[in-house]
């Protein structure tokens, strides 16, 4: 996100040249200077168009990419860590957001996210996308239609709730969860997507924005939103009955490990579309997401390994989530070798949050959404101030037109502090957001499923299902 | 008639089924159960936090035969389900009063 556009223009001059010398030479003899004017100036425009719609091609499918990150990618890896009683509604808490945030997204969040409006939310021009249609928003993605942009940041936004829902897998009602989200993603998400990546954003870095935060694909907006909700959640909603005495296994660590390697994959649409084209940025932050994932994998394998004897599939699919959580504010920003450190850094990291730190300080995060996006997402945005460089993504400009100093590599040691502000204002709007709202809910439908509905399963106790049904017991 | 019901390592249910077949028996049960006698389970690790599983998982094989086949029975599968450590498992010997056979309510041994 927030990135200006690749250098296409020299590309575009080798085709056009040979061109011209084809075509236009003869013309010199006959026409006149104004139809080769015209004709100029049509090759331009198909030019024009042809980029277009290569952008526009890479950006549908990295929006196809994004939406399948959620179902089946997040509904997979999250099924497969509950218990086998609950399946499905863990499965079901991510579709949903498919459903509900769409719709909500159509009428009013995506307006309230990218329309021009204050430093902290956008305005209702685009509310029930009005004026969102085939011309382009030069401010956020000059080459494709503002309806692409729009289809693309919804999958984010889809997303971004259905990760919250790791914490309070097990034991929230569903009625509550379609409103909690549903709510969250008005006054949580569609603000800090304003600030970060809106017009005039209050942490905008590349339109104006009082604190120039980097933040390439999401790492505050989504993960640290997500994440640190997902703390709070977690701590007010209280253990699973039973918990931590009780066993709770995952029950298949096979789902799981489809469903992540469905996120890697998605992933590059998450990251390596942010450049919002199709050109060489693009590739860096594709580039960099791999790197990250795959050094999160090694560095989690490898701490598990150290301290309890053997490497776990859980652990190595954990360690790439957690080390595409961190690389994503800073892919498009970082080197690849840069990228490596960030995984291998991340990958420690959230296995300390997740294997030690919980269990120290007692909350019930059920499926780690806390430990791998809220740490992950909080400890890659402050590295990104370390590792982005004007090298890889001259983002920043001075009134002449140089590129300025990113990150610490750079020597530039102030966007430290403005990435600390970016994380600071995503914590507090988000724990802020999730108590007030979880109080609201709390005190009118209730969050909790009764404890005998729990030990039944959410499955059977709210959906009236199965997943895996025994047909000996249909009568 | 009796009924042996032998509790075996499931790596173990292809040499036992065969070493039965050879002795003329070709009739069982298998279930896939979960167990504990003397051995004792093992942990296992999700993202840092340890389970034990004491209940293990085996299989239990059921079959009913005429009592001079008993002895031969026991011999067959005590020696191919042996490995000689802790977790091998047991045969459990009971009598039976009747077998029915459900498709035409033949009784007695022939139903066997």
């Amino acid at each position: 996100m927030g990135a200006g556009p690749g250098r296409r223009l020299k590309a575009a001059s080798f085709l056009v040249i040979p061109f011209l010398l084809l075509t236009a030479c003869p013309l010199v003899a006959q026409a006149p200077a104004a139809s080769q004017a015209q004709q100029i100036a049509d090759l331009q425009q198909k030019v024009t168009a042809a980029q277009s719609n290569a952008d526009n091609g890479w950006m549908l499918m990295c929006s196809a990419l994004v939406l399948m990150m959620t179902g089946p990618g997040l509904a997979l890896f999250y099924g497969g860590l509950v218990r086998k009683k609950n399946v499905l509604s863990t499965m079901l808490q991510s579709f949903s957001m498919m459903g509900v945030v769409s719709v909500l997204w159509a009428i009013i969040a995506f307006s309230l996210a990218f329309a021009p409006g204050s430093h902290f939310i956008g305005g209702l021009q685009h509310a029930f996308l009005h004026n969102v249609g085939a011309a382009p928003d030069a401010d956020y993605a000059g080459t494709i239609p503002l309806q692409t942009f729009m289809i693309y940041q919804l999958m984010f936004a889809i997303i971004t709730p259905a990760l919250i829902t790791g914490a309070f897998a097990e034991r929230i009602k569903f009625s509550a969860m379609m409103v909690f989200l549903s709510a969250w993603s008005l006054i949580v998400y569609a603000p800090m997507a304003h600030m970060v990546w809106g017009k005039n954003g209050l942490l905008n870095a590349a339109l104006g924005g009082r604190f120039p935060c980097l933040d390439f694909a999401g790492g505050t907006v989504v993960h640290v939103t997500s994440g640190v909700s997902a703390l709070v959640c977690a701590i007010y909603l209280g253990k699973r009955v039973g918990y931590p005495k009780e066993p709770m296994p995952p029950h298949s660590v096979v789902l799981s490990v489809i469903g992540a390697c469905m996120l890697w994959v998605g992933w590059f649409g998450f990251n390596a579309g942010s450049a919002l084209s199709a050109g060489s940025l693009a590739t860096s932050a594709f580039v960099a997401t791999h790197f990250g994932a795959a050094a999160a994998a090694v560095a989690w394998s490898a701490t598990e390994w150290v301290l309890h004897g053997k490497p776990s599939a859980l652990g190595a699919i954990s360690g790439a989530v957690a080390g595409l959580v961190a690389i994503t504010p800073a892919a498009g920003f970082v080197s690849p070798i840069s990228a490596i450190l960030i995984g291998l850094i991340a990958g420690v990291f959230c296995y300390f949050m997740v294997a030690k730190v919980k269990a120290k300080l007692g909350y019930d995060d059920s499926l780690d959404a806390f430990g791998v996006h809220g740490a992950g997402g909080t400890l890659g945005a402050i590295l990104t101030g370390v590792f982005a460089s004007k090298a890889i993504n001259p983002i920043l400009k001075d009134a002449q037109g140089n590129a300025l100093n990113l990150g610490v590599v750079d020597g530039n040691w102030s966007q430290l502090g403005y990435q600390l502000v970016g994380v600071v204002i995503a914590w507090v709007l988000a724990a802020i957001g999730t108590i007030i709202l979880l109080k609201v809910i709390d005190l009118t439908i209730g969050l909790r499923v009764s404890s005998d509905d729990e030990v039944d399963g959410l499955d059977l106790t709210q959906h009236g299902e199965e997943g895996y049904y025994w047909e000996a017991s249909a009568r | 008639m009796t009924k042996l019901e032998a509790v075996i390592q499931p790596s173990k249910l292809d040499a036992v089924k065969d070493a039965l077949l050879e002795i003329g028996i070709d009739g069982m049960t298998v279930i896939e159960v979960r167990g504990h006698g003397r051995q004792k389970g093992h942990t296992e690790f999700y993202r840092g936090r340890e389970y034990s599983v004491d209940l293990l998982p085996k299989v239990k094989l059921e079959i009913v035969m005429q009592d001079e086949m008993v002895d031969a029975a026991v011999d067959a599968i005590v020696k191919a389900a042996q490995t000689g450590k802790i977790g091998d498992g047991k045969i459990f010997k009971s009598k039976i009063d009747d077998v029915i056979r459900i498709r035409n309510e033949e009784r007695g041994p022939n139903a066997i």
